[in-house]
């Protein structure tokens, strides 16, 4: 796949991140039926997908350089969005490794990773076209890296990476790099377990849906990572929605009318996969972003038609949790017309291959 | 890093006691292999002339090891076939079809020191654990009971062990469990991986002495006898009757008649194969399922499980 990155786009300030034809057309659209409820929607992250979204297992796209940077601004602003407690480290190489490998072998015009040996105490080379980086290091060694290894890899990587480590028949959230999150906070949820994080999420608990996840993660092998889509929507294509930024961003659910819901309202898809770490034993869990305007969705007709249907049916209960209940009605008024109430072939795929002309 | 089985090919067979063969299996195809976490087994398929077993070992190599992997098998008397297949027949260069690494044994990495008790061949998840914790520089100690004549027999995974100790039976040299417990920090992690008999007083002198269940790990190895009466059962989403013999397990007897049967650990730890029971009387003999799903009687492990009743139907 070629990739062309767009470097000056932006996730704050004039917002002025778009999607590429190309890239609409492989988003990770999550509702593969009219109506939304929570399941236990996990399934083996394969080398395949409805999209090209899902089809490699770190994706990296056109937003790539933009998105890195505003990791970095973010970092800057609250180095807090990164912790790891310090029996993760075995964990942190394992992360590192995993996904120099793999986004070496699956973008090899952006990325090399020469080594010298596999174990700890070899000499490795990793090349990132794309930032410009060079990077000779130890494998194993913290010390020869500019900063300690988690961080060095997910700075240069999409998405949200969290790391559990698993004892006592759970996973305890010991490590993360938030800076994309959907309004949850890092410095609050390290060091909880699985029931814990989970505490706030409504109706999914009486369904007992996080105790057959969490004994389904428990057993997860190496080799054979599984994924799932969640979703919520944000006000302008912004990746820092955390609470500790809540006033930057909060207050724009008060701006959105019919006229403008288009474009500044946007479904946020997070392609979530979960690894089992290989050294460590813990469970690598890879939270990957998508954002996209309901404007540009919409030109998915399929796309259009079935948010508004998910939208117009949704409990109450998830609205809310989900921080939908104050624009929702403005962009349902917005998606109402696009729906002629057709029927809809079951499945998140476009079913196009390619989009009318603006 | 996505696969599910592996190729393998024996490189080198060496005996290193009388009863004891280390094998070093690599990647057929050349080339790395998946790096595994202290404490990690792997499942092999031994392909003999008559049947197949499927058998898990735990990786003796240092973690994260990608050349090889290497096992040490002991051969058992009352072996049902797999153990006496690795010490007579296997030889360098075979092929081998073998489960990516799995673990259901793995360190504690929030442990203020490591505790380790071993018995016999139960010492092999620990020769990784003494890498693994030699390179992490986590405080640990070894204690490990055997034969007084093979009190050597592991010192060639035991270099870089930080405390080390043997206990064989004879006066003045036996491991009193509760002395041992009693002056450990708080903060300390035990393990115990060995035959039945001691796995069940080391977690004995625990929990008399007070420690928490969540600071007390056991690998059951081999202990978790898999024949009995042979019984019938009807595999009622196939269709298929199969008779289970004396010396075959009921998830190996499923095998055979070459239903579908997702399986791990093969040892009733892992939960993995767990099984509706549509009609009969389960005798248990699993680590995983609780007290009242064992009375309920509507769940199975078939991979040690067996049958009260003559015929089990499950949801197969």
């Amino acid at each position: 796949m070629s990739l062309v990155f767009k470097p000056e786009e932006t996730f704050r300030g004039d917002y002025s991140y778009r999607n590429s034809d190309a890239a609409i057309l492989r988003f990770p659209f999550p509702f593969p039926e009219d109506r939304y409820m929570y399941s236990v929607n996990i399934e083996p992250h394969v080398r395949s997908g409805p999209t090209d979204a899902f089809c490699r297992p770190f994706d990296i796209d056109e937003h790539y350089i933009a998105e890195c940077r505003d990791r970095a601004l973010t970092l800057e602003l609250d180095p807090g969005r990164c912790q790891v407690l310090p029996h993760m480290m075995t964990a942190q190489w394992d992360t590192l490794e995993l996904l120099m490998e793999n986004l070496a072998a699956d973008y090899p015009e952006q990325f090399s990773l020469t080594k010298e040996g596999d174990v700890f105490g070899s000499r490795w080379t990793w090349i990132n076209r794309p930032l410009g980086i060079e990077q000779h290091f130890i494998f194993g060694d913290p010390d020869t890296l500019p900063c300690e290894p988690f961080e060095y890899i997910t700075r240069q990587a999409q998405g949200d990476f969290a790391i559990c480590d698993q004892r006592e028949d759970n996973l305890y959230l010991d490590a993360g790099m938030i800076t994309s999150q959907a309004d949850w906070s890092l410095a609050f949820n390290v060091g909880m377990n699985f029931m814990e994080w989970h505490g706030p999420v409504p109706l999914a608990h009486q369904a007992g849906v996080f105790e057959r996840a969490l004994k389904y993660l428990l057993m997860l092998r190496l080799g054979q990572p599984v994924r799932r889509l969640n979703w919520t929507m944000s006000i302008n294509p912004r990746l820092d929605t955390s609470p500790e930024s809540y006033p930057e961003w909060g207050p724009d659910r008060a701006s959105v009318t019919v006229e403008n819901a288009g474009g500044k309202v946007h479904l946020r898809v997070e392609l979530q996969t979960l690894w089992r770490l290989p050294r460590s034993n813990a469970i690598l869990f890879p939270i990957r972003c998508f954002l996209i305007s309901i404007e540009e969705l919409a030109r998915v007709p399929k796309w259009g038609k079935r948010l508004y249907r998910v939208l117009s049916s949704l409990p109450p209960e998830l609205a809310e949790y989900k921080g939908l209940t104050r624009y929702l009605p403005a962009t349902l008024a917005w998606l109402a017309p696009l729906d002629d109430s057709a029927q809809l072939a079951t499945g998140i795929g476009p079913d196009i291959t390619e989009l009318a002309p603006l | 890093m996505i696969g599910d089985t592996l190729e393998l090919i024996v490189v080198a067979v060496d005996d290193i006691a009388s009863s004891l063969r280390h094998v070093r299996l690599a990647a057929a195809g050349g080339g790395p292999l998946p790096p595994a976490a202290a404490g990690a087994n792997i499942q092999l398929r031994l392909q003999g002339a008559a049947r197949t077993w499927r058998n898990a070992y735990s990786l003796i190599s240092p973690p994260g090891r990608r050349d090889a992997y290497e096992i040490i098998v002991r051969r058992v008397p009352e072996s049902r076939g797999g153990s006496a297949f690795v010490h007579e027949v296997l030889k360098p260069g075979d092929r081998l079809v073998a489960s990516w690494p799995s673990n259901l044994f793995a360190p504690q990495r929030t442990a203020r020191h490591h505790l380790m008790i071993a018995g016999g061949i139960g010492i092999t998840p620990f020769l990784s654990y003494v890498a693994d914790f030699a390179h992490s520089g986590a405080s640990h100690a070894l204690h490990v009971c055997c034969r007084e004549s093979e009190t050597g027999t592991f010192a060639p995974w035991l270099q870089a062990c930080g405390e080390l100790h043997h206990y064989w039976d004879a006066d003045g040299h036996r491991l009193d469990i509760p002395a041992l417990l009693a002056r450990q920090p708080a903060g300390t992690h035990l393990y115990v991986c060995g035959p039945a008999a001691l796995n069940d007083e080391v977690i004995q002198a625990a929990a008399n002495a007070g420690w928490p269940a969540s600071h007390v790990h056991c690998e059951h190895f081999g202990a978790a006898l898999s024949g009995g009466t042979p019984f019938t059962a009807f595999l009622s989403r196939s269709g298929i009757e199969v008779e289970v013999g004396e010396s075959e397990s009921l998830l190996e007897a499923i095998e055979r008649v070459g239903a579908a049967a997702p399986c791990l650990c093969r040892g009733g730890a892992c939960g993995v194969c767990v099984t509706r029971v549509l009609e009969g009387e389960p005798e248990h003999r699993d680590h995983y399922l609780g007290a009242a799903e064992r009375e309920g009687g509507e769940l199975i492990m078939p991979c040690v499980s067996r049958a009260r009743s003559t015929r089990l139907v499950l949801d197969l």
